[in-house]
């Protein structure tokens, strides 16, 4: 229900959102815990290697996020996503391949080594200003913003949607991935960037350093997840389900419906990027496999399978899809792909609303609706309160 | 007499009663044109060489059997569908057909369709909230926060549209007839200088009908209307002025009555209604 908060302090009047968030604190905060606190070797010691598991799945979690912005409350189901993760990947593997300096192989201060091994003599224009933290951090919001701005311009403009849409989508991705492919495109071809030495200074093979990335991925997870219940909650936000339920109808309103939906798709690809950002460092190489068609699609599937525009339902999604690929492909690494499959096929079937339906059904749903009966009783008794009494 | 016709203009400027002011220009004529409108699909003519000319605060009523083009004439007027040729007009200053439908919608033109078209998935408040007269670029959409005001002219759209009790329902579980009260309410919120309403009695009781009629006739004088419908006895309750379509063009123009006895028109409506 309307009110009037602004955009960014209502999430924190939600009770779905108030218990996301003390979720995902306690959480991070736990295993940082478990990890500092507990000597190795005791039971409940988190490893190193499992708080950077966790990262991982933290980030794919707001890359989750990002889809479900775009497909749940928009209804454009990109089959693409995948692209602005691992460009924003792309942009933090090339800060820290810069930041290696004169510590490759070669010893070459100013090229990273793939352009020496290439017999490359200076380093390319766009890679200009990588050395910079600052500059970096920037194109990691910038370059898959930049992208999904024109490639949404065009396909919004002349109003693709539906089927055609996603197609183009994994078109995109798919055209990406071969081009990164290149070595000539001067992003280390097949091997992509990799041998990365330190972040911002600090060493990233220590712990410190690799718990500091987790919690960093909690933040940002947490800070994502408000922004995009901030824009859900907003008269945006409805605006935005307005155009994935009846378009015709809000054009005839005077909504600009492709700038409604080229805005959320740049959103949704900045989030993705970052995702991407904070996720190379942590599995220390970023290639073009990102760029997979296949990766696009999964991400699709843990959006599913948590349950649509929720938001909380695909940060579900994402952890215990990908927990279980951990799982799975430890036991049996062929049968993944089935096991998705049938994992898919089974929540469809049996929960169609997804994980998150569960909740819903238990009341604190989408909409927050015990929330905003609160809030609305606690302005005062207006008319319409006592018409519906 | 140039005196009194500057007062009536005066009277319109000055007019409290529609709070937003729309640029369209009538002081030279009609509020909305059409002339020698023609479009095709697939080599079939819908429409064929129309004209049309409706007045400021009139009351339109177009008839006309199934398929005889009177929703494509809508399509045509808020920017759907381009025609082929002619031109159409709102206002003197407003050539439509260089437009696009938000801007139409913006300019004053509020539309509801035949099949009855809300947002299910919202409350039956928060689609009137979108449909407001305000703002609609993005940000300004984004920050947009509930004021007094405009809850207070929502609550007096629910009540028109006999809606309140059903304010923090989904749109999706209203009936037939209560969806398309919820549209006419929506258009009520976009404070449209000219409202097109095609088919908006389907599906309802005879008692709906009765307030629908009401409704409209109350709108008529501050806005104008064209009301496209089938039920020959709505019809008659509300039109003062009936245009009668038929293949793409006009058949006959009048009064209720002139027309109903127009030979042309009876063997058009021949078997069918009460026309
Ligand atoms: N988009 C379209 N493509 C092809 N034919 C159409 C289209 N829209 C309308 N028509 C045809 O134009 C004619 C007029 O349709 P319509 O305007 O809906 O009639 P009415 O609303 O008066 O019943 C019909 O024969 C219909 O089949
Ligand atoms: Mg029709």
């Amino acid at each position: 229900m309307p009110d009037s908060r602004s955009w960014l302090a209502r999430p924190f009047t939600e009770r779905s959102t108030q218990i996301f968030l003390a979720v995902l604190t306690l959480s991070v905060l736990a295993i940082t815990l478990l990890h500092v606190l507990l000597p190795e070797g005791h039971p409940l010691h988190v490893s190193t290697f499992t708080v950077t598991l966790l990262g991982k799945y933290l980030c794919y979690a707001l890359l989750a996020v990002a889809v479900d912005l775009v497909w749940g409350y928009l209804g454009i189901l990109s089959l693409g996503h995948g692209a602005f993760f691992a460009l924003g990947g792309y942009a933090m593997g090339m800060y820290l391949m810069r930041e290696i300096g004169d510590r490759g192989v070669y010893g070459n201060p100013e090229l990273p080594d793939f352009m020496v091994f290439l017999n490359w003599q200076e380093l390319p224009w766009f890679w200009q200003g990588f050395d910079m933290p600052a500059f970096a951090f920037l194109m990691v919001l910038l370059a898959p913003g930049l992208l999904a701005l024109v490639f949404g311009f065009l396909a919004f403009r002349s109003r693709v949607t539906g089927v055609y849409l996603s197609i183009i989508t994994q078109a995109l991705t798919f055209a990406l991935m071969l081009a990164f492919f290149r070595n000539e495109m001067g992003f280390g071809g097949n091997n992509g960037l990799t041998d990365f030495k330190d972040i911002l200074g600090f060493d990233l093979r220590t712990d410190a350093v690799r718990i500091a990335l987790f919690i960093a991925s909690g933040v940002a997870l947490g800070l994502g997840y408000l922004l995009c219940r901030g824009i859900v909650g907003s008269k945006l936000g409805r605006l935005s389900i307005a155009c994935r339920d009846a378009e015709a109808r809000t054009r005839f309103l005077g909504y600009r419906v492709e700038r409604v939906q080229l805005f959320i798709f740049v959103v949704s690809a900045m989030l993705a990027g970052v995702a991407g950002a904070l996720y190379v460092p942590q599995v220390g190489i970023i290639n073009p496999g990102e760029f997979s068609p296949l990766f696009s699609i999964e991400v699709v599937v843990w959006v599913a399978l948590g349950g649509r525009a929720t938001l909380y339902g695909a940060v579900l999604g994402a952890l215990i899809v990908n927990y279980a690929k951990t799982v799975f492909t430890g036991i049996m690494p062929d049968a993944w792909l089935f096991a998705l499959g049938g994992l898919f096929v089974l929540v469809t079937v049996l929960l169609p609303k997804g994980i998150a339906g569960l909740f819903a059904q238990r009341g604190w749903g989408r909409r927050s609706q015990s929330s905003a009966a609160k809030t609305e009783s606690a302005s005062g008794s207006r008319p319409i309160e006592e018409a519906t009494a | 007499m140039s005196l009194l016709k500057e007062m009536a203009t005066r009277d319109r400027v000055f007019d409290f009663l529609t709070p937003r002011t729309s640029p369209v220009d009538v002081t030279h004529g009609p509020i909305l044109y059409l002339e020698d409108v023609s479009v095709s699909f697939d080599g079939f003519k819908a429409i064929n060489d129309l004209n049309l000319t409706i007045d400021d605060g009139e009351l339109r009523c177009i008839i006309g059997p199934n398929g005889a083009g009177k929703t494509t004439m809508m399509d045509i007027i808020t920017g759907k569908t381009r025609p082929d040729s002619g031109s159409v007009w709102f206002g003197s200053r407003h050539d439509l057909l260089r437009m696009s439908e938000p801007e139409i919608a913006t300019l004053g033109i509020g539309r509801k369709f035949q099949k009855p078209t809300v947002f299910e998935a919202l409350s039956v408040f928060e689609n009137l909230e979108l449909a407001m007269a305000t703002d609609k670029r993005i940000f300004p959409t984004l920050a947009a926060r509930m004021s007094g005001e405009t809850r207070a002219r929502i609550e007096e759209v629910l009540e028109t549209i006999h809606l309140k009790e059903w304010h923090a329902r989904e749109a999706g579980i209203l009936s037939h007839g209560q969806k398309q009260w919820l549209e006419i309410g929506m258009l009520l919120m976009q404070k449209p200088r000219l409202l097109l309403v095609d088919e908006p009695v389907a599906g309802m009781t005879e008692q709906e009908m009765e307030r629908t009629a009401e409704l409209l006739t109350s709108l008529a004088g501050r806005q104008s209307v064209v009301v496209v419908e089938h039920d020959m006895g709505f019809v008659r309750s509300i039109a003062r002025k009936v245009t009668v379509l038929h293949q793409g063009a006009v058949l006959a123009e009048g009064s209720m009555d002139a027309v109903s006895s127009d030979p042309k028109v009876v063997e058009v409506y021949l078997g069918e209604s009460d026309g």
